[in-house]
């Protein structure tokens, strides 16, 4: 037992130093869950209306890639929380993931780690502790959200088996948080790898959800996000499905473990190389320091972005798979025939990706802050480099990073789906201009990350919780009613809808003209500021 | 002779605290000045605006004849600076950092760094992360000291470095006075403010309490005398400037205030001396003469930064 001593010391540090973020955390999921679930009661009061909503969900290649398959399509509570499961799930994981990784990676990169180890601290107690915080958490998150969504009037073991899953994917990626974790000296890294494997689950499971002809739904089986999803709540409510990513918990975990016993502290898997004595004759510049520091991980989302494209367009030339009932085809009809659908799926799907490569925009522009803080900024704003260079060398980047990816995606799918259909020559140009018509909002977003940083370098992470602001009013909007005047708060909903719908100059140049406006006021208020 | 740095009545606060409360601070071009004080008195805070990256609250300030706020970039490209805390970008190499920070001051010499590399024993071929604290300090000196500037700010250049690499600093900070370039040395560890400093000025709580050279600020101390004499000395007593007098059948031990060593030296070989030893007054206690009401008082001290 003298590996894990100091275990419950470590515990109460790592909730000392969240308890802010934890419970805002369980807040949120809590009352996205109920929030969903009271809207969509009061939407679908009897049972045709929910089997109509659910057949047209499930004939949308669109909607079942996002969000997966409605398996029975009467019931209400499936109906309400659809939206929400694989999405959820995702969400969970993160959480759970990063929630390991802050507390063991972090630490021990930062060198606080081996001050604690100095004392009585067995090898896995820090490990160990993560995971019983990160577990802690998603297993509370998902109980009260049980419990609330039963307090909406949702059956009870269906509501129970969606708490379950959402805290059985939240296990699962716990466990990835702990491996990941030992592969690498470093937490972004770390991070990055987690991420890495959310993105290919949810992947994996749109694959097996999308699959028209059912071939390649066992695909679903091989993500965990999938294995939540098939647990099936209101529909069946499987609860055995759940050993599943229990047993994954426990291989991940068990394998962190042999990990730790081999390696030494602050030590990764990998073992860092020597590198190059002198710089290269290019790395004379801050955009040229700038592009070190962000191309790692430009190149990782760059390939994640281009395998999306790729599915992306290659889902959307088999929507004539689902649309196969009667009632389906009649709502294809009414959505303007199957080129119609192919384009409100290839434009919602770009849409999705205008959310992710903000995701990338934003952490990107999170670096000016953390190479200020980790006082790395200082030594070269003591050299000949002004702080609007040096600024706009990082922010350089976060333009730059942002449109590569969303093109690369746009390219990808352009071909892709170009060539299932046979019209490539049409399909590409198409799907890039539906891809640059996402930046300006992407811009904005990341914009507004600039103008925190110039202004209010400690609220800088707000971006953050601006992106989630504008990510539920895109996602959830409709459901809630909101008003149009708040709807109209989100930079996407300004986005026009291509391909296939208008477009319209007017909201592409204001979008545009505001993210300038953001990042000058951003540079002009770094400029006047104290630096630290 | 001009002066590279001239502060006077520089005021910053951070919310509450002073970190720096009316300090004045000159600094001659060619000399290496000492930058004296504890944790928490305000050298770094100082230094940071020297640097231009924090904005004062009040006084004037001139850096090489600039404005360090208005005019930063241009005058980073003749000065370089070591920070007290020096951390480097993780999947970087010490080469490729210090190369970059000569680049962007424009330019430095390739011998030189080669040379320093050498001397300070350091493998440029590790990434940022591995690096000890001692050996990203080092990556920073190796870069300043590399660039043909005229003046150098360092801010507790040492404090990671072994004994063996502190002399290797010494003689390097020894070869720049030689060349006359600008140092402002911030330290809190005497022995070296004392052993390569041309001036030195003692910071208390934001504000610079002391400053001149070694000698005049030994005028302000007492030197130490134990004394064999031939004869019981008399009159001792009655002169000005002599503390702790302790007088033993012939042998005497008193503390004398510098200014007074000669009158009573003539005293005392008036009894006529037999043996001597005469103390000279170390910078230890000038500086806990500045410090010691902050040690009895324990009072908390502004924050550093």
């Amino acid at each position: 037992m003298n590996d894990f001593i100091g275990t419950g010391t470590l515990m109460r540090l790592a909730l000392r130093r969240d308890r802010v973020l934890i419970p805002v955390w369980i807040v949120v999921f809590v009352m996205m869950a109920s929030g969903s679930a009271k809207a969509s009661i009061d939407l679908y009061p009897d049972v045709q209306g929910r089997i109509e909503a659910a057949r047209t969900s499930n004939a949308s290649p669109a909607l079942v890639s996002l969000y997966g398959r409605i398996f029975d399509e009467s019931s209400l509570g499936e109906l309400s929380l659809f939206k929400l499961t694989a999405f959820g799930a995702l969400l969970v994981g993160l959480l759970a993931a990063m929630l390991v990784v802050r507390h063991t990676r972090t630490e021990e990169e930062s060198g606080r780690l081996e001050l604690l180890s100095a004392g009585v601290l067995g090898r896995y107690a820090a490990l160990t502790a993560a995971l019983i915080v990160s577990s802690g958490t998603v297993v509370l998150l998902g109980l009260l959200t049980a419990l609330t969504l039963i307090g909406t009037g949702l059956p009870a073991t269906g509501s129970f088996a969606f708490g379950l899953m959402w805290a059985a994917a939240g296990l699962a990626f716990a466990g990835v948080g702990a491996l990941t974790a030992q592969i690498t000296e470093g937490a972004r890294a770390a991070n990055g790898f987690s991420a890495v494997v959310l993105g290919v689950s949810y992947v994996l499971r749109a694959v097996g959800d999308s699959s028209s002809d059912g071939s390649s739904q066992w695909v679903s089986w091989l993500s965990p996000i999938g294995w939540s999803q098939q647990v099936r709540a209101y529909a069946g409510d499987r609860f055995v499905v759940v050993l599943i990513p229990l047993a994954f918990m426990a291989l991940t975990v068990a394998g962190a473990m042999a990990l730790i016993r081999r390696r030494d502290v602050g030590a990764g898997l990998v073992r860092p190389r020597p590198g190059p004595a002198t710089a290269s004759p290019s790395l004379r510049s801050p955009v040229a320091l700038a592009w070190r520091l962000h191309r790692g991980s430009l190149y990782g989302w760059g390939f994640a972005f281009l395998l999306l494209g790729l599915l992306v367009g290659n889902i959307a030339s088999n929507v004539d798979g689902f649309v196969s009932s009667d009632s389906a085809k009649e709502m294809v009809e009414k959505l303007g025939g199957v080129n119609g659908i192919t384009d409100a799926f290839l434009s919602t799907e770009m849409g999705v990706m205008g959310l992710l490569a903000t995701a990338y925009g934003i952490q990107a522009a999170l670096r000016l802050r953390s190479e200020e803080t980790a006082l790395r900024a200082e030594p070269l704003l003591a050299t000949d480099v002004t702080r609007g260079r040096w600024l706009g060398s990082h922010v350089l980047m976060v333009l730059f990073g942002t449109g590569v990816l969303i093109l690369i995606a746009g390219l990808g799918s352009g071909i892709s789906s170009g060539v299932s259909l046979g019209t490539m020559g049409r399909q590409v140009p198409r799907m890039l201009a539906a891809a640059a018509v996402q930046l300006p909002a992407i811009w904005l977003v990341t914009a507004l990350v600039v103008i925190l940083f110039g202004f209010a370098p400690r609220l800088v992470t707000g971006g953050w919780v601006l992106y989630g602001v504008f990510l539920l009013i895109g996602q959830f909007g409709a459901i809630f009613n909101l008003p149009q005047s708040v709807m109209n708060l989100s930079p996407y909903g300004h986005t026009p809808r291509l391909p296939g719908g208008d477009f319209s100059v007017m909201p592409v140049m204001w979008l545009t003209a505001i993210a300038a406006a953001l990042t000058i006021a951003g540079v002009t208020t770094f400029r006047r500021r104290d630096i630290g | 002779m001009t002066s590279a740095i001239v502060v006077s009545g520089l005021h910053k606060s951070y919310g509450s605290t002073h970190a720096l409360d009316g300090l004045d601070l000159d600094v001659a071009t060619g000399e290496v000045h000492g930058f004296l004080g504890p944790n928490g008195a305000g050298k770094s805070t100082t230094i940071r605006v020297l640097l231009g990256l924090l904005r004062g609250d009040a006084g004037d300030v001139s850096l090489l004849g600039g404005d360090p706020w208005h005019d930063a970039a241009k005058l980073h490209r003749r000065l370089a600076y070591v920070p007290g805390d020096v951390n480097l970008w993780p999947n970087l190499t010490g080469g490729e950092v210090i190369d970059l920070l000569g680049r962007l001051r424009g330019g430095l010499d390739e011998k030189k760094r080669d040379n320093l590399l050498r001397r300070f024993d350091l493998d440029p071929t590790k990434k940022g992360r591995t690096y000890s604290k001692g050996n990203r300090q080092k990556v920073a000196l190796v870069a300043a000291l590399a660039s043909d500037v005229e003046l150098l700010i360092l801010d507790e250049p040492t404090s990671g470095l072994d004994p063996l690499m502190e002399e290797v600093f010494r003689q390097c900070i020894e070869e720049e006075r030689q060349r006359d370039r600008t140092v402002l040395l911030s330290s809190h560890i005497l022995s070296e403010v004392e052993a390569l400093c041309d001036r030195i000025s003692i910071i208390r709580r934001g504000k610079v309490v002391e400053t001149g050279t070694l000698s005049d600020l030994r005028h302000l101390t007492r030197t130490s005398i134990q004394a064999e004499l031939a004869g019981s000395p008399n009159g001792l007593a009655q002169l000005p400037g002599i503390h702790a007098l302790d007088v033993e059948g012939n042998r005497v031990r008193c503390e004398v205030d510098t200014a007074q060593l000669d009158a009573v030296m003539r005293q005392l070989s008036a009894s006529g001396i037999k043996s001597l030893v005469a103390q000279p007054p170390t910078l230890e206690e000038l500086f806990l003469r500045h410090y010691e009401d902050d040690v009895t008082a324990a009072e908390p001290v502004a924050a550093g930064r």
